[in-house]
Order: structure tokens, then C-alpha cells, then sequence
């Protein structure tokens, strides 16, 4: 499983460009930032307050009580950073100056919807930023394991209450890449280890294969 | 000539049962403890809170542990608080007990929205049209005063109409402020201290450090002391 989830994250590590300002949830999301080239600078939004932060604190010696991320982690920053309040976070999110956020997801839609914020019934955690993220920056790129415990995640329709409409642009999981386009979900890149019916059997909608489908690379 | 400082248990003495307060902070980081200590003492109850989140309970965070509550986790293990607005309540685990007990009501806030809701009350607008919600829950359920959500259109683009976001009083916690109350906080603990200042009839700040007025150069103050009501001493750096 972790090897599952390190391939997805190397994947998503190559959807940034050099100079870009990206937001990466917690959990899968946060492991796409180890893996981002040493020749390209990307700078990462914490949406309770900075732009750059750099890693999670491993020894308490070294902790700044004054630096958290999101998740309520001691983390620090990159020397360019520039921290900001709630406020200011959220402007730079809904104005779209952070270009992609990658985040995880309970279920996917073939027209982009995504739900990943509360099952009703079970307990309640909030939506914390994820609403606005999803609803203002430009593209929203979902990173995760392609089924839970084997049921469909990529569906017709979600079930769930949303957290954003027609939001996610990319889904990026164990088995391959998946852009949402107009006609709905198209592979761009199958992995390896399955087949066009496997993916296809592990999806609650009919998906597409690009022309142009390549293999998922590792590396 | 106006002297704002007094002492924390002063500072709270006008906070009454059932009053809506709201408090800086995430997780605790930027919390004004002092403040919160004082509100437990005085043991003021039936609160309806606004913050991020419901601050933190003893152990937590998990990465070095915590050997206390943090921000409202003090208000809430007392059982101060009957109405949380937050855009974030899983991870101090008080409160999903508390709702499960029937003891706590909770409305979700998206956490960009919350905090223009509440400087659209500081700054004097009648709301703000933001793009966060539409398509969720967030347009279809009522907002924390049981109003219906409009949706207003423009230009074709779907905006949810939030209304601001007002309490009685303001607890904030700034780094560094000077006598007259202006301040900054530093790093990532000003989260929403900065926005929830002026939004409330009273607010008190609980400074870690305070200096004199002109000690330090006027460019580093982010918040405008004419916003303060109160400052309280004795705010310390967070140990872990």
C-alpha cells in the first residue's frame, strides 16, 4: 500500500512546473512535495497562513511554536516565505493565484464533482479550507488509492454531499491518469500492472482511453 | 490619559452567560491563553464561540503531545461553550462527545468564508459574494442565525451571499503590540486574529510580548491600536 500510494505521489510530483505556487492537502497530498524535482522551485501554500513551507519537525529542539501547517503539524518554512492571516490565505485561493491544489477525495464524479468532507451519519470533522480551495483555484488534481476496500470512488454521480461542482481537472491513482474533459473521463495514462478492463472494473462510470495512452511511469 | 491595560480576570468581567464570543487561533496556535484561563475562572457559561476551529484537547498535538488544553479546548472541557461556528471540528476529539451528548450545537463555516464573514463585520459590509459552497451543503442549509442562503448570479459565475459575522467580544493574540494596542502577530499565528479585531463591540488582546508606544518602528504593526479596547499582560511563548 505505501508503495501504492509513493508511485501516485511521484506522479503527481511531475504536474508542477518550475516558479509555480501549488497547495498540497494533508495526508497522500503532503508526500507529493519529497518528490518535486531539485531543479525546479515550487512554492507551497499552507492555508492557515504561509507561502513556502518547507518540512514536518522531527525532533522538538527544533520546533517553532509559532509555525504550524494545516494540520496542526510544527513544520518549517523555506527562507522565501511570506506568512499571511486567514484573510489574505483565502483571497490568494479564490483569486486563483494558487494555481492546483491536490487533495484526496471519497468520490469523484465523471463531470468533475467531488465530494471529500463528511459522510453523514459518522462523525464530524468540517471542511476546513477544502471548499475554497476547490472552488478557487484553477485545478483541482485528486491523488488516491482508485477504490476503498474494492468499492468505486469514480462515479456517475456523487452520493455524498459535495464539497465543490465540477472541480477536479485530474485523478491521479495506483492504476493510471485521468483527465475530466466535456465527454467525460478520459484515461491518459494506464499503468503497467493493469489492463484497460481493470481500470474500467475498478470505475463506477464508463471511462474513456485517450489515443495517445501511455504508460504510467514509476519514475 | 486612556490606560487599556488590566488584568486578565478584569479584562473578562463583562463576559456574561449566553454572550457570542469569538477567539484567534488554529489549533491553538495563536490563541490568547491567558484570556481563555481567565473565562474558565469566571466559569461564564451557555457561550456561543466563533473560531477556526475548537482548539485543542490535553495530548494533542500528536507530534510531541500537549500537556493541557489549547484555546477554546479550555472553554469547551468546562462545558462553556452551546453554540460552536467553525470551519473545522474533527480533530479535538470534545467535540464530536459534546455534540453526541446533545450538549453542543455546531455550525460549519468554509474556512475563506468564515473569515470574510467576519471582517465584512469589522469593516462595515453588508456581506460578501463568494464563489466557496455553491453546489453544497453550504447553499442549501441555513447559516448560524437559521438564515436561508441567496444565490446571486453575475455575469454567469453562481456566488453564495454570506452575511457578516459579529460578537460581543474579540480574545486576540498578538506577538508584539505597544501600549496604544496596535500589533502583529508573527509567523502563521495570525491566522484569524487579525480579521476578528474591530469585529466585536469589546476586544482584548493578550500580547506575548508589549513594549512602549514608539519603542519600535510603526511599518511592523499589521492591526491599528484605535481597534483595542483592552490589553492583558502575561501571555508566555507556548511550550511544548
Amino acid at each position: 500500500m505505501a508503495d501504492l500510494k509513493t508511485r501516485i505521489a511521484k506522479r503527481c510530483a511531475k504536474e508542477f512546473k518550475d516558479g509555480e505556487f501549488v497547495n498540497l492537502g494533508i495526508g497522500l497530498p503532503t508526500m507529493v512535495a519529497d518528490y518535486i524535482p531539485d531543479d525546479i522551485m515550487v512554492t507551497f501554500h499552507s492555508e492557515n497562513g504561509f507561502a513556502g513551507i518547507d518540512a514536518v519537525v522531527d525532533k522538538e529542539e527544533d520546533v517553532d511554536v509559532d509555525i504550524i501547517n494545516s494540520g496542526g503539524t510544527y513544520v518549517t518554512a523555506v527562507p522565501r516565505v511570506k506568512y499571511f492571516d486567514t484573510a489574505e490565505s483565502f483571497g490568494l485561493v479564490r483569486g486563483g493565484h494558487v494555481r492546483a491544489t491536490v487533495l484526496g477525495a471519497m468520490q469523484v464524479a465523471e463531470n468533475g464533482d467531488l465530494a471529500n468532507w463528511i459522510i453523514p451519519g459518522k462523525k464530524v470533522a468540517g471542511m476546513g479550507g477544502a471548499m475554497d480551495l476547490c472552488a478557487g483555484c484553477p485545478e483541482v488534481i485528486i491523488v488516491m488509492l482508485h477504490t476503498q476496500k474494492g468499492n468505486h470512488k469514480i462515479l456517475k454521480e456523487c452520493t455524498l454531499p459535495l464539497t465543490a461542482e465540477r472541480c477536479v481537472s485530474k485523478i491521479i491513482t495506483e492504476m493510471g491518469v485521468m483527465e475530466v474533459t466535456d465527454e467525460g473521463i478520459v484515461v491518459t495514462e494506464l499503468h503497467p500492472d493493469y489492463t484497460k478492463e481493470d481500470i474500467q472494473a475498478a470505475t463506477g462510470c464508463e471511462l474513456k482511453f485517450s489515443p495517445d495512452l501511455k504508460p504510467m511511469e514509476e519514475e | 490619559m486612556i490606560n487599556k491595560i488590566m488584568t486578565a480576570d478584569e479584562a473578562v468581567a463583562g463576559v456574561q452567560d449566553g454572550m457570542t464570543i469569538m477567539v484567534g487561533g488554529f489549533l491553538g496556535t495563536g490563541s490568547p491563553e491567558v484570556l481563555m484561563d481567565a473565562l474558565v475562572r469566571k466559569g461564564v457559561k451557555h457561550l456561543t464561540v466563533i473560531g477556526n476551529d475548537g482548539g485543542l484537547h490535553t495530548g494533542q498535538p500528536a507530534q510531541f503531545g500537549g500537556k493541557t488544553p489549547r484555546g477554546i479546548g479550555k472553554l469547551l472541557e468546562h462545558h462553556m461553550v452551546d453554540h460552536l461556528i467553525a470551519s473545522h471540528i474533527g480533530v479535538n476529539p470534545i467535540i464530536n462527545e459534546q455534540i453526541a451528548e446533545g450538549t453542543l450545537r455546531y455550525t460549519l463555516v468554509p474556512q475563506g468564508t468564515l473569515a470574510e464573514k467576519i471582517r465584512a463585520a469589522a469593516y462595515g459590509l453588508g456581506g460578501v459574494l463568494t464563489p466557496t459552497g455553491v453546489g453544497t451543503p453550504m447553499e442549501t442549509e441555513v447559516d448560524e442565525l437559521g438564515r436561508e442562503k441567496k444565490v446571486v448570479e453575475i455575469e454567469g459565475v453562481k456566488y453564495l451571499f454570506e452575511m457578516p459575522l459579529r460578537a460581543d467580544y474579540s480574545f486576540i493574540r498578538p506577538s508584539v503590540a505597544d501600549k496604544f494596542g496596535n500589533f502583529y502577530c508573527a509567523k502563521a499565528t495570525k491566522n484569524f486574529n487579525y480579521v476578528m479585531t474591530g469585529a466585536s463591540d469589546h476586544t482584548i488582546i493578550a500580547p506575548e510580548k508589549l513594549v512602549e508606544i514608539g519603542e519600535i518602528d510603526p511599518d511592523y504593526f499589521a492591526v491599528a491600536g484605535v481597534l483595542v479596547d483592552t490589553i492583558v499582560e502575561g501571555e508566555q511563548k507556548w511550550q511544548i
